[in-house]
């Protein structure tokens, strides 16, 4: 080290082994910024909790549940992730979902369009609710909690209309159930487990060879087999796990298999993470969130930011509705009215903050488990829905209150 | 100095409805030196700094750049010419790294992702040639950074693209006496650098260890510029409160 020491620290290596890697995140969480580490010891402790409470909770069956019970709100949770990173907030979310899935419904079933027509009917006018919302918000200046608090009610409304006074609509194709309903060949399932660690492997790998390149010390290889082995392990287990006879009747309906939602999450969350880390825009977005004059006048375009993150949002709430769709095969006048708090509370256990520029896709997904694990394990203990959404409100009450301690704590130790 | 002007602004006025804020203001920098913008507060410095920004444009008078007529009416017209203005606050975002900072709106590509290792190599590079110290990581959010460090940043950020103006509003006025010095170092050396540098204080003592010529404003006029050997902290403090004007006996040279 000593004779290193005329170059400045932050040409030296940092972080280049193990060791120092771990102070780092050490401090990291000791200065508030604890990212989903909260998340995922308050999942570990639920999981423990109701499979010793009711043991049916932790069966292959009850597992894969779990999934499509948490998809809908995982997917929605994504798309407000963006909205929360600008310090904005999306109410219309749910409501939009419901708009979308009853759309694709109701032409399905009424007007007979074709399982690809009706998703992509109802994915444009997600984008156009969020267009719509943006403008709202960034040209014309209206708070996006009013725009969107106003929207709540007219988009209970839309569904009404839409629905008409029949009540419910079936969905019944085959194409849409699969969504929630099919589960992939257990030879697949594998396959796609062995494309993503390898993938992630080599990403790794990839991303530390160029800063390699450049001089500088890349994650160092210890770290990276460790991440690389946790994900391994864990998906391991899951797709194990789910590629058991499950069935509570083996001998008439088998079922086993990888649910398909899973991948299509997986993809979702892949992309989303890519635009918000790896790309200019996604950069601007969390430049735009701590701190907009700052953005201004680095020359990004404020306007054009936040009206493309509303429509992100609402376009993804949009197929948080096929996916709801596809999970109750139907739609009815109460779609998506309840749903947004949820998501936004997956969004905040997850990790991010309320007041913007702090926040992660993947930390929306392991804050909509932790939500799916309440919904699901109080439901095999018996409690009603409205205990069920008590709870829930309570859980978002606490996430946001440790958000906004973690923020004054961040300020006043200057981290 | 022998080096012409970059920057020169001749007869530049400013009202807000019938007050007028700047009366007909002259004042040039030239590149390699530093140059002080000094006066009581309200006496129309930042208005003038605005107007160089494109953020509030003049009403009248001309600026020339590089010996051109230019336009400023809008901060993307400044910062084509290379006029950067560092702000005392609201310049960076708290949540990214230095390095996201420094390249913020402006952000290096491969493709569609981000070249992040050509950016951090880029700042460190940068922050070396400032023969910045004190900064641990490049990767460190800028909310974990000093008042001074912050400063550092923001500086570096306006050397990173080639400025050729920089302009610093107050820089020192929130910092500890370790960090004014670090800062004052920083300042001499973009002058070094052969840019030509504009401070805005009311630190006397600060302005007399970094610049080569000071200017002062007093009510909207720009009663006086000075060549710092020839002057002295009093004299400058005369000219601030209105005690002296610029009459013939005076050894300032108003252009
Ligand atoms: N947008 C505005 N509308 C009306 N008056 C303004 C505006 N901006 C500045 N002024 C006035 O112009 C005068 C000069 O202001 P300016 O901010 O340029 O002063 P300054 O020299 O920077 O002072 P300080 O040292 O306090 O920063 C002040 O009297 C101020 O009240
Ligand atoms: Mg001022």
């Amino acid at each position: 080290m000593s004779s290193q020491s005329d170059i400045p620290a932050y040409l030296q290596a940092q972080n280049s082994t193990l060791k120092d890697t771990w102070a780092t995140y050490l401090g990291r969480v000791r200065g508030g910024d604890m990212g989903p580490l909260p998340a995922v010891i308050g999942l570990i402790v639920l999981v423990i909790l109701f499979s010793v409470l009711r043991p049916v909770f932790f069966t292959p069956l009850n597992f894969a549940n779990f999934f499509t019970q948490a998809a809908v709100v995982a997917v929605l949770a994504m798309g407000i992730v963006f909205v929360l990173l600008l310090g904005e907030i999306d109410l219309s979310a749910g409501v939009t979902s419901g708009v979308a899935g009853s759309l694709l419904a109701v032409t399905m079933a009424r007007n007979g369009l074709s399982w690809y027509v009706a998703l992509a009917l109802a994915l444009v006018v997600g984008l156009l609710i969020g267009l719509f919302i943006g403008v709202l918000v960034a040209k014309v200046g209206i708070p996006s909690f009013v725009v969107t608090l106003a929207l709540f009610l007219a988009f209970q409304g839309l569904v009404l209309v839409i629905i008409g006074e029949g009540g419910n609509v079936r969905v019944t194709d085959p194409v849409i159930l699969a969504i929630e309903n099919s589960n992939m060949p257990i030879w697949l399932g594998w396959t796609l487990y062995a494309v993503m660690v390898l993938g992630y492997l080599l990403a790794a790998l990839n991303g530390r060879r160029r800063r390699l390149v450049r001089g500088f010390s890349g994650t160092p290889l210890s770290v990276i087999l460790i991440k690389v082995a946790v994900i391994a392990v864990v998906g391991f287990a899951t797709v194990w796990v789910l590629s058991l006879e499950r069935s509570t009747n083996p001998e008439v309906n088998p079922l086993s298999g990888v649910p398909i939602i899973i991948p299509i999450i997986a993809v979702i969350a892949l992309v989303f993470g890519f635009v918000l880390e790896r790309t200019k825009f996604g950069r601007h977005v969390y430049a735009v969130g701590g701190n907009v004059e700052a953005a201004r006048r680095a020359g990004i375009r404020i306007q054009q930011v936040r009206i493309a993150v509303f429509a992100i949002c609402s376009t993804t709430a949009a197929f948080a509705g096929v996916v709801a769709a596809s999970r109750a095969a139907s739609v009815d006048p109460n779609a998506g009215r309840f749903i947004v708090l949820s998501a936004i509370a997956a969004a905040v256990i997850g990790g991010t903050s309320l007041f913007g520029g702090r926040g992660r896709i993947y930390d929306a997904l392991i804050g909509a488990a932790v939500v799916a694990v309440i919904d699901n394990g109080m439901g095999l203990l018996g409690y009603s829905a409205g205990v069920k959404l008590m709870i829930t409100g309570g859980v978002l009450m606490l996430a946001a209150g440790a958000d906004a301690l973690s923020r004054k704590r961040s300020t006043s130790t200057g981290r | 100095m022998t080096t012409s002007p970059i920057l020169e602004v001749r007869q530049v006025t400013k009202s807000f409805g019938a007050v007028d804020v700047l009366k007909g203001i002259d004042f040039e920098v030239i590149p390699g030196t530093v140059t002080a913008l000094v006066g009581d507060n309200g006496a129309g410095k930042s208005t003038l700094i605005k107007g160089l920004a494109g953020i509030q444009p003049f009403d009248s008078g001309e600026v020339t750049f590089e010996g051109v007529k230019v336009n400023l009416n809008e901060p993307r017209d400044a910062a084509d010419l290379g006029i950067e203005v560092v702000y005392q606050d609201l310049a960076l975002c708290d949540n990214l790294d230095i390095v996201q900072n420094m390249f913020l709106g402006r952000e290096v590509k491969r493709g569609i992702p981000l070249d992040e290792a050509d950016m951090e190599s880029r700042a460190g590079e940068t922050l070396k040639s400032l023969s910045v110290r004190t900064v641990k990581s490049l990767r460190q959010k800028v909310s974990s950074l000093s008042g001074g460090q912050r400063q550092t940043v923001a500086i570096a950020r306006a050397v990173l693209w080639n400025n050729k103006v920089v302009i610093l509003d107050e820089p020192t006025a929130a910092l500890g006496v370790a960090q004014t010095e670090q800062v004052l170092n920083l300042v001499r050396r973009l002058g070094e650098q052969g840019l030509g540098v504009v401070i805005i204080s009311h630190n006397l003592q600060d302005v007399f260890e970094v610049a080569d010529y000071i200017y002062v404003l007093y009510l909207g006029t720009m009663v006086v510029r000075l060549k710092r050997e020839d002057t002295n902290p009093s004299e400058v403090v005369e000219y601030i409160t209105g005690g002296k004007t610029n009459n013939a006996g005076s050894n300032g040279d108003l252009v």
